[in-house]
């Protein structure tokens, strides 16, 4: 496993729904070696943010040396990637992360929101039987409709305005879905009530985390999630999001809140 | 052929750019990309007798210029770092500097005297972290603590020691004095400024821990003040630190009294930092027909 570092050319952007912006990035040695559920570290031109943004692979072109990322606008940092145009420059570090094991098994493929970008390669590339299972808050289903050329689509909205009301859980009871592995990418209550439907149904399950990144390659311990059992870099119950991770079986993390020594003392939870 | 060879406390480094304790784990990650040969030294993270788990999440915030953090000295223990860390780090040509941290007196001399049969060349010892609710920065912001604690670990020592010093106190001056009373062999300064960033939206600390570490170019002119007057109020080398982003930057610290720096914040926006850092001395140098780097140390009075 290498990563690299390079300033890739933009070749496409394209804002696909409001706020959510779809760029592709011709690389040099990056594409070739990603793989779903893998990240890049993309570093802002300004020198007042030292952090970069650690954005996921949405889709990987090896043949032709390209990758593209589905990213919300959510800051000052991404609005900046956000303007910028095909023949500009971006420098990025990558890839980064572990990516999703690739299983022979009958799938559900869940995407939460800005979940969802990581799991349109990830879909692309099972081989096996799968269901792709959407959940947004209102009726702007961005990707729904790539991601139909993989498989059958379940949607689920928070407002009911489009598929089931509710969320991807509902949408696979509504729909009577079944299968024998589970991979989630998506906000940390989704995916702490997708554990708790694995657990349940004792179904092998993977989930794409996410934590605020400064290094994003390992060194600087800031992304840290809680873990079941002792770890191999501390030697404590923290796996690091960046290394690690972001995908973990859903049995190696605790998804609980963390409780601060100052909440301790101070006797709240 | 320009000089860039510095020296502490009898080691010689070969150019004056080494890693900022934290920002550089033990270099495995780094070394991906470069050679860390190229470094003048690699400062690892600190590291205690037992492992210790750090701080709930989340641990960072960036701010403008700069960022916080609050990881709580995350480490393995000594006994992991000394099976896998060290021999990882030996495989290099290049210093190799233990940042070392504890809750007691105790604890630090402990991790000191297991690492002194070990290949390490200096030890770095933190009595600055802002980020543990014990030891840390308990030790470095009263003179006569620190003094004391310098004593303890200077006498289970058996490398030189390095006391690194936080910018949290009132008379940085004092400070480097009561060190140098207690036996340090180098000063590195500076440790994070305490800061803080609340989310508004969230109506939260953006930081678990409240309270964190500001670090980054936005600390950098507090960071040569201070460096300056630890040169002014003592004759020890110093290892200068704090917004270390280039060749430039650098040399502000050499020119004002630093001997070495360090650079951190820096590899998260880019991971040559340190690198790059090094060449652009040797680049200042020959700009302006430098022979020996040493010249300027402290060069602007």
């Amino acid at each position: 496993m290498s990563r690299y570092k390079e300033m890739a050319v933009i070749s496409e952007q394209q804002e696909i729904s409001p706020g959510i912006f779809s760029l592709w990035l011709e690389t040099k040695e990056i594409a070739g070696e990603a793989k779903a559920g893998q990240f890049l570290s993309l570093y802002s031109g300004d020198e007042s943010r030292l952090l970069p943004r650690p954005i996921s692979i949405c889709e990987i072109d090896r043949e032709g040396n390209a990758v593209r990322l589905v990213y919300r606008v959510a800051g000052k940092g991404t609005q900046e990637f956000s303007g910028k145009r095909p023949g500009e420059f971006l420098d990025v570090v990558g890839p980064l992360g572990n990516g999703f094991p690739l299983l022979p098994k009958k799938a559900f493929v869940i995407g939460g929101g800005i979940g969802i970008p990581p799991m349109v390669q990830l879909a692309r590339e099972l081989d096996g039987e799968k269901q792709i299972v959407l959940g947004y808050r209102d009726g702007d289903l961005f990707l729904k409709e790539e991601m139909e050329a993989f498989g059958p689509v379940f949607c689920a909205t928070e407002d009911g305005s489009r598929g089931t009301r509710g969320n991807v859980l509902d949408a696979i009871r509504e729909n009577g879905l079944d299968a024998e592995v589970i991979y989630a990418c998506g906000p940390t209550p989704m995916l702490r009530a997708i554990k708790e439907f694995a657990r349940e149904r004792e179904m092998e399950c993977y989930l794409s985390l996410e934590e605020r990144m400064a290094c994003g390659i390992g060194a600087c311990l800031a992304c840290v999630c809680k873990s079941m059992d002792v770890d191999h870099h501390t030697y404590v119950k923290n796996k690091r999001v960046c290394a690690e991770g972001p995908v973990f079986k859903a049995e190696e993390v605790d998804l609980s809140p963390w409780i601060s020594q100052t909440d301790k003392k101070e006797g709240r939870s | 052929m320009r000089n860039t060879k510095v020296n502490l406390a009898g080691v010689e480094l070969k150019n004056p750019v080494m890693t900022a304790s934290g920002t550089f784990g033990s270099g495995a990650e780094y070394s991906e990309f470069a050679d860390l040969g190229g470094l003048g030294a690699v400062v690892t993270k600190g590291v205690a007798r037992e492992p210790w788990p750090g701080n709930p999440a989340p641990r960072i915030a960036e701010t403008r210029g700069g960022m916080l953090n609050a990881i709580g000295l995350q480490n393995p223990g000594i006994e992991v770092f000394r099976k896998r860390d060290i021999p990882f780090l030996k495989k290099y040509d290049t210093k190799i500097i233990v940042n070392v941290c504890g809750k007691t007196v105790e604890d630090y001399c402990q991790v000191v005297e297991e690492l002194g049969d070990e290949p390490v060349d200096l030890l770095e010892i933190n009595v600055s972290c802002p980020n543990v609710k014990e030891g840390g920065i308990a030790f470095g912001q009263n003179p006569k603590a620190l003094e004391a604690i310098t004593r303890e670990v200077k006498r289970h020592a058996r490398q030189p020691i390095i006391m690194k010093l936080s910018p949290n106190v009132t008379d940085i001056g004092d400070m480097a004095r009561a060190a140098r009373d207690g036996g340090a062999d180098v000063l590195s300064l500076i440790n994070t400024l305490t800061g803080m960033k609340i989310d508004i939206h969230r109506r939260t600390f953006a930081i678990a821990n409240k309270t964190a570490g500001l670090s980054g170019p936005a600390i950098k002119p507090v960071a040569l003040r201070m460096v300056y007057q630890a040169a002014q109020a003592v004759e020890l080398p110093i290892i200068g630190m704090g917004g270390i982003e280039n060749g430039g930057d650098a040399m502000e610290f050499i020119l004002a009294g630093a001997t070495a720096v360090a650079v951190g914040t820096a590899t998260f926006r880019n991971p040559l930092a340190a690198w790059d850092t090094a060449r652009g001395i040797v680049e200042y140098m020959e700009k302006y027909g430098i022979s020996d780097i040493k010249d300027l140390i402290g060069a602007v009075k």
